[in-house]
């Protein structure tokens, strides 16, 4: 709780900087609406957040949720029918990049920042190829209540929140955290470290299946849907407090470190800073939050974040 | 352990090193070979000199940033904002040389200023505010996007005929900006295998902490190798102003200057981690994703095909170089 707090501290500040300049923010439809336009980054933050503190990256998922969205329309092409075979097939991708992504960062030792990179290029060259380089067909009105109406999303978002928090509370979560400060001592005390470290990869693809399908209801097909959204993720993660490189953080900081960059967003709108420069003050705060956290760490743990962080990567 | 240890030592280490170079420049032959067949068998031409010459102009630009990549990642650093750097100098330089002649000095001055500056922003926010190297060059990244995004909506400035030279001129069969690629390499390589500071760029890579208990300023040293970094992904910027006679706001993102160095130097046998390869593994890693590209062009292949079997091909490179390193660690324990 302690470590989630300097982060829920500037989430409540950016909150209040919102609601100062527009008061329907403190309504409950103009609240849900930020919840609603948040939950995909949310939700790709808590999975990402699993790769991340197990000591790897994943930066395959914006790739995966344009992959996604482009398959649905594909498939679906406005036919309500074949909406739930469709989100079925959808699921199943997701998870399959998530275990190759596993499979390839574990047994064959790819490191994943390539391993995933590899993945992003394979997945966005592939759906283009099979699409003819442009987005086709139409997504049906069944899929696209779950991102538009306002209730669904953020069903599905308290629902995400409380199985990754109860999954980090389990066994899982601990073993996983052990995997990711010292990999060896956690094998030394019986983890089995590349089956924790790939269920990680899947719970990371299953995350941007579902961000996939809020953003294909809440969004709309087209081919940038994704694009940039792992950087996101994994700012926002960051953002929250996790260290990259493993080992410590945790899942609702991050989930908070999500909203607070979306508030940002949100604030910077509404204080009609330009799109462009929007760009800037989002650089000049991240390396801030974490230039902030970094500075306090080492009285909590001397010389730590240096070194790991470098063999992370 | 005993002296007559040693040597066998240095070589399973000689190894380990010249491995993965040795096995991009393989694959590179192979590569070249496989797609000369293939090119062939479609009725057509591979070796000739427009080819060659396409392949050389083509890795140009990225084997600069690859080799300031290097330097970053050798010491177990990365830079994400070269991309950014670049779309920033290309347009630095061509407002600097607004077409005359005699600008070409100040701009190149000034592209070279820009590039210290951030460079030194870049190293100072991971040393002096211990900012993960992902998340510092990723926000400085985004800076600099937001300032060229806020000023510039399109191409802008001119760079005036004589500088243009450096973009497309070549001697005999060697392009002008393959030699500036050349020389940079050459330069990368003296200074890692030569000089002071290039064996403690591996120190540091390879152990922070050893490194700093050995009396090496491991800050300055990563200090410095971001500045170099931001100086190769200027003169990338330079070499794409004068390609395009102006400078473009998205020429450096377009060409996804940061993942793909990246991905470049790791495919060299670089690894990430830091600490282990080398600049002349990057330079095969750059070559041989330029064949490739050329073979795929000559064969008229779906662009989006290429980018899959791009992933693929950085993935299993990696995949092998692992494999090797892992067997090498295995003998010795």
């Amino acid at each position: 709780m302690r470590r989630t707090l300097p982060i829920l501290a500037v989430l409540a500040v950016l909150l209040a900087a919102i609601a100062i300049a527009n008061p329907f923010f403190l309504e409950p439809a103009g609240f849900l609406g930020f919840v609603r336009r948040a939950a995909p980054l949310v939700i790709l933050a808590a999975g990402q957040y699993f790769v991340i503190v197990s000591g790897e990256f994943d930066l395959s998922v914006g790739s995966l949720v344009t992959v996604e969205v482009v398959v649905a329309a594909r498939l679906i092409d406005g036919n309500e029918g074949a909406t739930w075979p469709v989100l079925l097939l959808l699921v199943v991708l997701g998870l399959l990049v998530g275990l190759a992504n596993g499979l390839v960062t574990t047994l064959l030792r790819v490191p994943s920042f390539i391993a995933t990179l590899g993945m992003m290029l394979v997945l966005s060259g592939a759906v283009f190829l099979w699409t003819g380089g442009a987005p086709r067909g139409a997504l049906s009105e069944g899929f696209r209540m779950f991102g538009r109406q306002t209730g669904w999303a953020v069903l599905i978002l308290a629902v995400t929140a409380l199985v990754v928090v109860l999954l980090t509370r389990a066994d899982f979560g601990r073993t996983l955290v052990a995997t990711g400060d010292n990999e060896r001592a956690a094998a030394l005390s019986g983890v089995r470290v590349n089956r924790v470290r790939i269920l990680a990869f899947v719970l990371s693809g299953a995350s941007a299946v579902v961000a996939g399908i809020l953003l294909g209801g809440f969004a709309g097909v087209s081919a940038q849907v994704g694009q940039g959204l792992e950087f996101q993720a994994i700012t926002a993660v960051v953002l929250g407090g996790v260290v990259l490189g493993g080992g410590r953080g945790s899942v609702v900081a991050a989930m908070a470190g999500a909203l607070t960059l979306e508030a940002l967003f949100t604030l910077l709108n509404l204080y009609g800073i330009s799109g462009a420069l929007e760009f800037t003050v989002q650089g000049v705060i991240i390396i801030a939050a974490v230039a902030a956290g970094a500075v306090r760490l080492p009285f909590a743990h001397p010389r730590r974040s240096k070194g790991d962080a470098h063999a992370a990567s | 352990m005993t002296p007559d240890a040693l040597p066998a030592r240095r070589s399973r280490r000689f190894a380990a090193v010249a491995g993965p170079t040795r096995v991009v420049f393989l694959a590179l032959a192979g590569v070249i070979l496989i797609g000369w067949a293939l090119v062939a068998a479609d009725g057509g031409q591979f070796l000739t000199l427009e080819n060659v010459v396409g392949v050389q102009q083509r890795s140009a630009a990225l084997g600069i940033v690859a080799v300031g990549q290097t330097l970053a990642i050798l010491a177990g650093s990365l830079d994400l904002s070269v991309a950014y750097l670049i779309s920033l100098t290309s347009l630095v330089a061509a407002e600097t040389m607004a077409g005359q002649d005699s600008g070409i000095v100040a701009a190149i001055a000034a592209v070279a200023g820009v590039s210290v500056l951030v460079g030194l922003v870049n190293g100072l926010v991971i040393t002096k505010l211990r900012v993960h190297a992902f998340i510092a060059t990723l926000g400085v990244g985004l800076i600099i996007k937001g300032i060229v995004d806020h000023l510039y909506d399109g191409p802008a400035g001119r760079v005036p005929e004589t500088f243009q030279h450096l973009g497309y001129d070549r001697i005999g069969p060697v392009p002008v900006s393959a030699l500036l690629w050349a020389a940079v390499a050459l330069t990368a390589w003296f200074l890692l295998s030569r000089t002071r500071y290039g064996y403690r760029v591996y120190a540091v890579g390879g152990d922070v902490e050893v490194a700093r208990l050995s009396g090496v300023r491991t800050d300055r040293v990563v200090i410095v190798t971001h500045v170099l970094c931001s100086l190769c992904a200027g003169i990338a910027g330079l070499l794409l102003a004068a390609r395009l006679g102006a400078g473009a706001p998205t020429v450096g993102t377009d060409g996804g200057y940061d993942l793909e160095s990246i991905a470049a130097v790791v495919l060299g046998g670089t690894a990430l981690a830091g600490g282990r390869g080398g600049v002349a593994g990057t330079v095969g890693g750059v070559l041989l994703l330029a064949v490739l590209d050329s073979v795929f062009n000559q064969l008229e292949v779906n662009s989006f095909f290429k980018d899959v079997v791009r992933g693929v091909v950085i993935v299993v490179a990696v995949a092998v170089y692992a494999r090797r390193t892992g067997l090498l660690r295995g003998r010795r324990a």
